[in-house]
């Protein structure tokens, strides 16, 4: 099966080569259309990259899984802003006002535990209702999103501890604070889906559940935790972006779910679950990122990323399917 | 009562219920508030309700046919802002149609990819919902539409004028909800419609053209999303660029809460119209007894899973699920 391994191959390394290809393109066209003096492939403009890969990059990483078990997560944004209110609202409650800055932990804790929660109630509905968890997540990204309204009303929340700015700011070996976090949850969520046991699980149901349910696999608790992870990650990233801006629109985070499932797909990830890969999901999200900045650095307007990253995905769509046996498969939703 | 056992009435409630959340509703609302089934109130929103009912209209169609349409709102915006943008051109009668072609040159080119490319619908359309946003925003520079003259035009009777006493963007709806009502019940196009999306493969074989039947959907969606963005427009006679942004999300709920399964096959206009007015009055009602517009997304939120959850479990007996 000579063809079929260089596909396969191809399918692997396209996000790779895709990058490599805007990286060309936007080195060779900034030189002749952009403004700036600086090259693009300047070290501080590629650092800063990764930084700002790292809200929508987290919560891929917790996508991948999702979709690779044969679901799919369309609240995260609204978990996102969720946990930024609850984020920044907690540092100013009064029972924690003798604190100090030790009340940044705590309020860690409590926009992570929310994220869970909120993820844990998606995933038992999906569980134990039986609805489609495209249905479930749908409504909960609405019903999520009110609830954010409902904590403050339209009023932005605002909180700014500069103890956390100045971390959120800090670089460790050159890389930002964001960057490591992007990295270590990679790495962390790599190791989950490669050399556990509920990884390999997670492929087998979303590969096939019928199949997963006969060897004996407990289908409902593994979405329900992976449904737990991607709330979890939805609340990190909102950790990780807040601890620095520092003020949270209730309008904040809307549309992420649809830039975070364009970067899994783009990386590769069936929606029909049972296959993908998270490093080449970092490798979507590095993508995108990629062509927003290099977008601006030619002096596109910002209007023409979304245009392309459009096309694009579709163009990914079609070249995956001519690759791609299983891609002809029609989606479960 | 003789005969009706308690399996029974479950399985009435679940297959009506609905119809029967909506009656529970309207009557909780109108003890709350006099004021809800006041005529005017009602007719008020209807009339709100109708951009979004008209393009639920056609996401019906498509979600029968068994796949998805989510760049429905940002195609409305996209036609929105193109009629407006030509009405100062080249006028309005000539605009409109324009803008219809364009629109549902959109929606063809959507239905090429899902037809007969056979790529994966779901991802097209959040594929063409970024693009077509995109494409808007080139369009316009992102700058804010107007009509030069909005006191002269007679381009805002399609959102603002009356025939009979009757607002005219009711009467679109209607006789759109009608029309396609019967199209999708009464002919054999429709019929096809259920086939394709209820067994792709069986109705391959019994001699159907699945490809043309879907893309006959995309383009009905496309009209309807093109009709949308009349009303809008000529309701308000200018607008921003992110005019539709996040309708598609409200049109698929409503196309959900009148019972359409999303993996196709099962659905009718006639619910469809009912999800859409659910999502009317309940925001209007909340509104009435004092409640702000967001405590309206909890409530769908909550509304739309139980409605999908007793369907479900109507058709397996069980109300819970029996995954381990």
């Amino acid at each position: 099966m000579k063809s079929g391994t260089l596909s396969t191959l191809l399918s692997r390394g396209a996000i790779w080569g895709f990058i490599v290809l805007e990286l060309i393109f936007f080195t060779v066209a900034g030189e002749f259309f952009s403004l700036s003096e600086k090259a693009f492939m300047d070290v501080d403009n590629m650092l800063l990259l990764f930084k700002q890969s790292a809200p929508i990059g987290i919560i891929a990483m917790g996508m991948t899984i999702i979709m690779v078990n044969g679901n799919i997560d369309l609240s995260v944004g609204a978990i996102y802003a969720l946990c930024a209110i609850v984020l920044l609202d907690s540092m100013t409650w009064s029972m924690f006002a003798g604190l100090g800055d030790m009340v940044i932990p705590v309020s860690w804790v409590l926009a992570l535990i929310v994220g869970v929660a909120l993820g844990a109630l998606n995933g038992f509905i999906v569980w134990k209702t039986g609805v489609d968890a495209f249905i479930v997540t749908l409504g909960s990204m609405l019903g999520y999103r009110g609830l954010v309204f409902m904590y403050n009303g339209e009023q932005p929340t605002s909180h700014l501890n500069w103890t956390l700015v100045d971390f959120a700011e800090a670089q460790f070996l050159g890389l930002h604070t964001a960057t490591w976090f992007l990295l270590v949850v990679t790495l962390i969520i790599w190791f989950i889906m490669n050399k556990t046991v509920h990884g390999r699980n997670a492929y087998a149901i979303g590969d096939n559940k019928t199949a997963a349910v006969n060897a004996g696999i407990r289908v409902g608790p593994h979405m329900m935790i992976n449904f737990m992870i991607i709330g979890f990650l939805a609340a990190l990233s909102a950790v990780v972006f807040y601890s620095e801006s520092g003020s949270v629109n209730p309008n904040d985070g809307e549309l992420y779910e649809l830039w975070v499932i364009t970067a899994v797909v783009l990386g590769g990830t069936k929606l029909t679950g049972g296959a993908g890969s998270i490093i080449s999901t970092f490798g979507g999200v590095l993508a995108i990122q990629l062509l927003r900045k290099g977008l601006s650095h030619i002096g596109a307007d910002t209007e023409t990323v979304n245009l392309v990253i459009g096309l694009i995905l579709i163009a990914v769509l079609f070249l995956d399917r001519q690759l791609n046996i299983k891609g002809k498969e029609e989606l479960k939703v | 009562m003789a005969g009706l056992t308690k399996k029974d009435l479950g399985q009435l409630f679940a297959r009506q219920g609905i119809l029967i959340a909506f009656v529970v509703f309207m009557i909780g609302f109108s003890i709350a508030n006099t004021r809800f089934i006041d005529p005017d109130n009602i007719m008020g929103v209807i009339r709100s309700s109708a951009i979004l009912g008209v393009m639920a209209l056609g996401v019906t169609f498509v979600v029968i046919s068994g796949n998805l349409d989510l760049s429905v709102g940002s195609m409305m915006s996209f036609s929105t802002i193109v009629v407006l943008d030509l009405h100062d051109k080249i006028g309005a009668s000539m605009a409109i149609p324009t803008m219809f072609v364009m629109t549902m040159a959109l929606g063809a080119f959507i239905g090429f990819l899902v037809a007969y490319l056979k790529l994966n619908s779901l991802i097209v359309t959040l594929g063409m919902l970024s693009a077509i946003h995109g494409l808007t925003l080139t369009y316009s520079g992102g700058k804010n539409m107007d009509i030069a003259d909005k006191e002269g035009t007679w381009f805002k009777v399609f959102g603002q004028g009356d025939v009979m006493g009757l607002p005219v963007p009711i009467i679109i709806f209607v006789v759109l909800a009608a029309a396609l009502g019967l199209l999708l019940a009464k002919t054999p196009f429709g019929r096809s419609v259920y086939a394709v999306g209820g067994n792709g493969v069986a109705a391959t074989f019994s001699g159907l053209h699945r490809p043309r039947v879907v893309f006959i959907c995309y383009i009905i969606s496309s009209f309807c999303v093109a009709t949308a963005g009349l009303l809008q427009a000529s309701r308000s006679l200018g607008s921003q660029n992110t005019v539709g942004q996040g309708l598609e999300l409200e049109v698929l709920a409503a196309v959900i809460l009148g019972g359409a399964s999303l993996l196709g096959g099962s659905g009718t206009v006639f619910k469809t119209v009912i999800g859409v007015l659910i999502l009317g009055f309940i925001q209007n009602g909340l509104l009435l007894v004092g409640l702000q517009f967001y405590v309206q997304y909890v409530v769908t939120w909550v509304i739309i899973i139980l409605a999908v959850w007793l369907d479900i479990a109507a058709k397996r007996g069980k109300l819970w699920s029996p995954i381990a």
